[in-house]
């Protein structure tokens, strides 16, 4: 499998360290609600079979992380994007 | 029929005409008191232990494909009790002791061969955690042996005992560890299951559920209509997150794909099953003679049931680390199967979260060896509505009340347990 990744191009995944999904966000721990929140973002996963946005570390390149959307069924990678990027624009 | 020496060996010498087909091929019924979803080793042995040991023959076995073709026959078959937790080890002990008479039990052949583990040593720290988990093993009634390094070279003079970078210092030994015929067992249980009452569906996947006005599970929905049950129990470990989403459930579960590999066959070599730690490689020998080996997750969700080379080439390189010797041997096979990687790399087998709905899931890359025991508790908590003591610690929720049985101490990263 091969990452492209948007600072050093098409890298092999060997390179890459692999965090998960990219949806859960910490919450705020100062909510009423924070011992939910936090149960359900540290535990609670999606685990959607088909297309997902995760967390990828280049480790043994630019240490840039990435958000990747790959497809839980085919390992197909159709979107590479700077986490920096993913987070200004959402 | 029962099977016995006698009618083998007049099989044997007529052309093995056993008459008809070892289970019934089941048509649906439009009801049920228990539907078990999952037709795999879990799943078919939850069914018999109802029927067997709680009475309920009122039952089907709800499978997709055929049983067996999911997880139960995509493991390296093999059985142990050496885990550290109280919230683990009694139940995969009381595993290990089903083990030893599921044979005469099931009336079937499940090649089941106590043939041990040994976990190598490779450095002081190493000893001392294998020896705190080998007395924990010990108080359970468990048996654990430390090895010094030449009991170990005794037993496999294959090894790399001079390693540079991880020698072997010795190693800890459960005897009574072993491996079985992952296909027999499915077929066991299915038959053995199917004579008590159980109805065996197989081509039936299941689609949805059916609910009642107050949310409760009252039925499913399949390929082959729909069926109503009192009670509706989950054994589908590797596609939880999907069934579960129809419910709308969310579970502290990742799927993770992990593989494994079979080489030709060679003459007797490996005489049990030997892990390596240090870089994560474990491997036995069929009694056909191929070396059955694996080791790390590919590490990233996935459902493919296929893996990826840079693991194929991880694995190697653990097992010419440890075994050079395999350098010489060919590959025959790889495959891969799904693995419900929970939060803290331990199982869940609940009632509930919903009225009427039963969960058994979460069995990471251990739920071979956990079959007879998974559906000998799970059988208890779907007929009593409540957890078996041997599985009270694996309830769904310890991840909310921080009780959980983290074996590996990684926290909530499901791929590295």
């Amino acid at each position: 499998m091969r990452i492209v990744c948007p600072y050093c191009g098409a890298r092999d995944a060997h390179e890459f360290a692999y965090l998960g999904d990219a949806a859960p966000t910490r919450p705020d721990p100062s909510a009423a609600d924070a011992v939910d929140a936090f149960h359900d973002y540290v535990h609670l996963r999606d685990n959607p079979a088909g297309p997902l946005d995760e967390l990828w570390y280049h480790a043994a390149g630019c240490r840039r992380w990435l958000v990747v959307t790959r497809d839980t069924r085919t390992h197909a990678i159709t979107a590479t994007v700077l986490a920096a990027t993913a987070e200004a624009s959402s | 029929m029962r099977y016995s020496l006698l009618n083998v060996v007049v099989n044997g010498l007529t052309g093995n005409r056993f008459t008809g087909p070892a289970w019934r091929d089941a048509a649906p019924k439009p009801a049920y008191d228990v539907v078990i979803v999952g037709g795999g080793g879990h799943g078919l042995a939850t069914a018999y232990y109802l029927a067997k040991e709680h009475g309920i023959r009122n039952v089907a076995v709800l499978e997709k494909s055929w049983i067996g073709s999911g997880n139960a026959g995509r493991n390296t078959t093999i059985f142990r009790s050496n885990y550290l937790l109280p919230g683990n080890q009694p139940f995969y002990e009381w595993s290990v002791k089903l083990w030893e008479g599921l044979e005469q039990e099931l009336n079937y052949n499940v090649m089941a061969s106590q043939r041990g583990i040994v976990n190598l040593i490779h450095s002081d720290a190493q000893r001392d955690a294998y020896a705190r988990r080998g007395n924990a093993m010990r108080l359970s009634g468990a048996d654990a042996h430390l090895l010094d390094r030449d009991a170990v070279r005794r037993m496999m003079p294959f090894l790399d005992f001079d390693n540079a970078r991880f020698p072997i210092k010795g190693g800890l030994w459960q005897p009574r560890a072993g491996t079985a015929r992952h296909d027999a067992v499915v077929w066991g249980y299915a038959r053995a299951a199917d004579a008590l009452g159980v109805d065996i569906v197989q081509n039936c996947e299941v689609v949805g559920f059916t609910r009642g006005p107050d949310g409760s599970v009252t039925g499913v929905e399949t390929t082959r209509g729909t069926i109503a049950a009192e009670k509706v129990a989950l054994a589908v470990a590797g596609s939880t997150s999907r069934v579960a989403k129809s419910l709308g459930i969310r579970l502290p579960i990742e799927s993770h794909v992990l593989q494994a590999f079979v080489s030709e066959a060679v003459k007797p070599l490996v005489p049990g099953v030997v892990t390596f730690g240090a870089g994560h490689f474990y491997i036995s020998q069929s009694d056909k003679g191929g070396l059955v080996f694996g080791g790390d997750l590919d590490g990233y969700n996935s459902y493919a049931q296929r893996g990826n080379l840079a693991v194929v080439e991880d694995v190697c390189e653990g097992g010419m680390a440890v075994m050079p010797l395999i350098g010489r041997v060919k590959l025959l096979r790889q495959w891969a199967g799904l693995c419900d990687m929970s939060m803290d790399g331990s199982p869940i087998v609940d009632v509930g979260p919903l009225a009427g709905l039963y969960l058994n899931t979460g069995w990471n890359y251990g739920g071979f060896k956990a079959t007879p025991a998974s559906g000998w508790c799970f059988a208890h908590t779907i007929a009593r509505d409540e957890a078996h003591p041997l599985t009270a610690a694996m309830r769904l929720d310890r991840f909310r009340s921080g009780r959980v049985i983290d074996e590996k101490g990684v926290g909530a990263q499901p791929n590295l347990h």
